[in-house]
């Protein structure tokens, strides 16, 4: 049955975008313990990969261009071209918050630690199940798990106005260490804004399996 | 295996050579033949050509004499034959290739074929039969009845097959647009056709200039201009036979002569046909 | 949206062989349907059922209903010359007369006797022509052969003759499939600009045309009607398994 040429396109466009998820997630996760670790030379190699997600990225684009020009895809074929077109630049956001989260572990680990990171490493943990739940169900075609996912970004948000709170005390109590909490809220930021993004996964998600768009809609 | 490759290559080759020329000397020799008869009457032909032969009535031998009465007396009939042939003919093709899909047009097309491969001598014998013995002498009339008879398969089935050649989305078309079936095939398919069955009649008519035998029994011969059907009437074939079998060189001559006459007449007409055709493609 | 032409459990037959198994469909006014479907699978024997084409087929015979504006078309009675002159027709060949360019464009006026004068007859002539868009490129050499045009140029000839006894209804059997992709686009576009005024039926075997152009795709197979849904549900999640596999090139 499939003896199609867009058949091989289709799968190495598949292979690449994995590729693409599977790179971006272990950028947060190393971000997130050079964070938690203290460990720059693990935060200096997330900046570094970072130019290896942008180069996948720019070759995604062109394969997915390709596809739609050359072999005209129609209904499934279609849907997943145009998902994983509009998930590339997705994944290529959260690998450069991951970035971002890297820079501030660079700052910060030559100050003074704060305090104990708890919240940051379940925020942390959250997003990047969340990340990784994305990617599965984007592989395995599952609306159900998406929905799913798309629930837990309420979680992400809570813990950031937990963590928001806490700094804003330690600023208001501490003042010396007002640029230290300060990178620390960015760092919250991005990964709030990371999970904003696996909910924008997860609907395409449900679009590629059931060509529904249920962005901008309430979920049920 | 690489030679074996080569021997088989090299054995086509000959082959291929081989037949080649072989059909060509075919070729060659059925045009030479063609080409041998008309030369020959030609050169027998040509020395009694003259104004005067071309004219002249038939006159006892030593006084001249020529075939102006046969040539007037060929047309006249080939006219007859046209005239009542030719309308009949094609209006039968178009019925046969139009609507002729059934047992009756089955019926009509095999006594068509069966018409075609009748010997002419039979027709001939046929209308002397049903009009001369009636009318008490062989005519002009008769003749021409005769070559019509002769002419309408001819022209049937050459109309039916010219018919069949226009493509039937031209008939579609025009009934898609609401035109009734005779309106198809009176001014789309007919003229569609035209260029093919005008072929066919000029090869009826070719064919109908050249019979001799029907003529000998329906419009007998005549010495004179005679310009009425109900006479007999001199044709050039007959008069061929005549001045054939006559005993003297002389009438052997103006026999070669009218038969350059006749075979240029046909020619004229075969090319006539091929600048018909020629317009289509 | 009002239903031009509505379909209801028709079978057809070509003497005992079933060639159409109960198609129920509706044809909304002013609207481009397009039929696809692999070759055989009846498309164009439906096309030819909606202004009794398959008339001319003598073993060819037809149940169910066909309505045209509330009249069943194959009631008995039917005056099939006025029904072909309002649901016209566009061959996959184009077909045009043995005729010069006017002559073919007032073959349908004049045996339809449209035309109350002869500036009238050449007046709807010119109409017919710039309607299919070839009105600039012919209105010199009206009076030559039709066949001395290009295939793109016969083709729109023949929609032309068609538009000229202003049907309400075109029907089209895959009229691009013969022409080159500059001819097809002009083609295309001169379709999607019909639908202002006439409702139009299209059988394609180019699905991307059927994409380009309709509005409402109807898919067959083996002389069933797999699925019929607005073009780009079609095109973009089928609800069948058959048309997913067939847009998709996975079988056919």
């Amino acid at each position: 049955m499939e003896h199609r040429i867009i058949d091989q396109q289709l799968n190495r466009l598949r292979d690449k975008i994995l590729l693409l998820g599977g790179a971006t997630e272990a950028a947060v996760n190393r971000a997130m313990q050079s964070l938690t670790n203290r460990d720059s030379d693990l935060a200096k190699r997330v900046l570094e990969e970072d130019k290896i997600i942008n180069q996948m990225e720019l070759e995604i684009d062109r394969m997915s261009i390709e596809i739609l020009a050359l072999q005209q895809p129609a209904a499934h074929d279609l849907r997943f071209v145009i998902s994983v077109a509009k998930i590339t630049p997705i994944l290529e956001r959260i690998a450069d918050h991951a970035s971002n989260i890297a820079e501030a572990a660079l700052i910060l680990n030559d100050e003074p630690q704060l305090k104990n990171y708890v919240d940051f490493p379940i925020m942390a943990q959250t997003a990047a199940e969340m990340l990784r739940a994305a990617l599965d169900a984007f592989t395995a075609e599952d609306a159900d798990i998406s929905r799913e996912v798309i629930k837990r970004d309420k979680e992400i948000d809570a813990s950031y106005h937990r963590v928001f709170n806490e700094l804003l005390e330690m600023m208001i109590d501490n003042p010396s260490a007002t640029t230290s909490a300060a990178h620390l809220l960015f760092v919250a930021k991005h990964l709030e804004r990371i999970g904003d993004y696996v909910k924008d996964i997860c609907e395409l998600n449900v679009y590629l399996r059931e060509a529904a768009f249920i962005k901008h809609s309430s979920i049920q | 295996m690489a030679n074996t490759e080569q021997s088989v290559h090299r054995k086509r080759r000959i082959v291929n050579s081989l037949m080649t020329i072989l059909t060509a000397a075919c070729a060659v020799f059925a045009t030479s033949i063609l080409l041998f008869i008309i030369s020959y009457i030609a050169i027998q032909g040509f020395s009694s050509l003259s104004f005067q032969f071309l004219t002249d009535t038939p006159k006892p031998v030593g006084e001249g004499g020529g075939i102006g009465n046969a040539i007037v007396g060929s047309a006249m009939m080939t006219a007859l034959a046209v005239v009542l042939g030719l309308p009949v003919g094609i209006a039968a093709g178009v019925y046969l290739a139009e609507y002729g899909k059934n047992w009756f047009g089955n019926i009509v097309r095999f006594v068509a074929d069966t018409l075609i491969g009748i010997p002419s001598i039979i027709i001939g014998i046929f209308i002397y039969t049903l009009v001369v013995m009636p009318m008490g002498r062989q005519s002009g009339l008769a003749g021409g009845l005769a070559l019509a008879i002769i002419m309408l398969p001819i022209v049937a089935r050459t109309t039916e097959e010219m018919i069949r050649l226009v493509p039937n989305s031209m008939r579609e078309g025009a009934l898609a647009l609401g035109a009734p079936q005779w309106r198809v095939s009176w001014n789309i398919v007919l003229p569609a056709a035209a260029s093919g069955i005008a072929t066919g009649a000029m090869l009826a008519i070719a064919r109908i200039t050249g019979e001799t035998a029907p003529l000998l029994f329906t419009a007998l011969n005549s010495r004179f201009y005679n310009f009425f059907y109900d006479q007999p009437m001199s044709s050039l074939t007959v008069q061929i036979y005549n001045y054939a079998t006559g005993p003297f060189e002389v009438e052997h001559a103006m026999a070669w002569a009218a038969t350059l006459i006749l075979v240029g007449l046909i020619l004229v007409i075969n090319i006539f046909v091929r600048f018909l055709t020629r317009k289509k493609f | 949206m009002e239903s031009k032409i509505s379909i209801s459990n028709l079978d057809f037959f070509y003497g005992k062989a079933q060639a159409l198994f109960d198609i129920t469909l509706e044809i909304p006014e002013r609207q481009i349907v397009a039929f696809i479907g692999p070759s055989g699978c009846g498309k164009s024997t439906f096309l030819r059922t909606l202004n009794r084409m398959n008339d001319t087929i003598p073993i060819a015979s037809v149940t169910g209903t066909v309505m045209i504006d509330g009249e069943d078309i194959y009631k008995a009675g039917t005056d099939v010359v006025a029904l072909r002159r309002k649901v016209g027709m566009v061959f996959q060949k184009s077909n045009p007369f043995p005729k010069s360019i006017f002559d073919n464009v007032a073959y349908g006026i004049r045996i339809n006797g449209i035309h109350t004068s002869k500036a009238d007859l050449a007046a709807r002539v010119q109409k017919a022509l710039a309607d299919a868009a070839l009105w600039d490129e012919v209105k010199d050499r009206l009076t030559t052969s039709a066949f001395g045009l290009s295939g793109g140029q016969q083709q729109r000839l023949c929609i032309a003759r068609a538009l000229a006894v202003q049907p309400e209804v075109i029907l089209m059997d895959e009229p691009a499939s013969a022409l080159d992709p500059i001819a097809t686009q002009k083609i295309e576009e001169l379709v999607v600009e019909l639908k202002r005024e006439y409702t139009i039926v299209i059988v394609t075997h180019n699905m991307q045309q059927a994409a380009r152009v309709s509005d409402k795709t109807a898919f067959f197979m083996l002389g069933k009607l797999i699925e019929y849904n607005p073009t780009q549900k079609m095109f973009t999640n089928p609800d069948e398994k058959l048309t997913e596999d067939y847009i998709t090139g996975r079988f056919g």
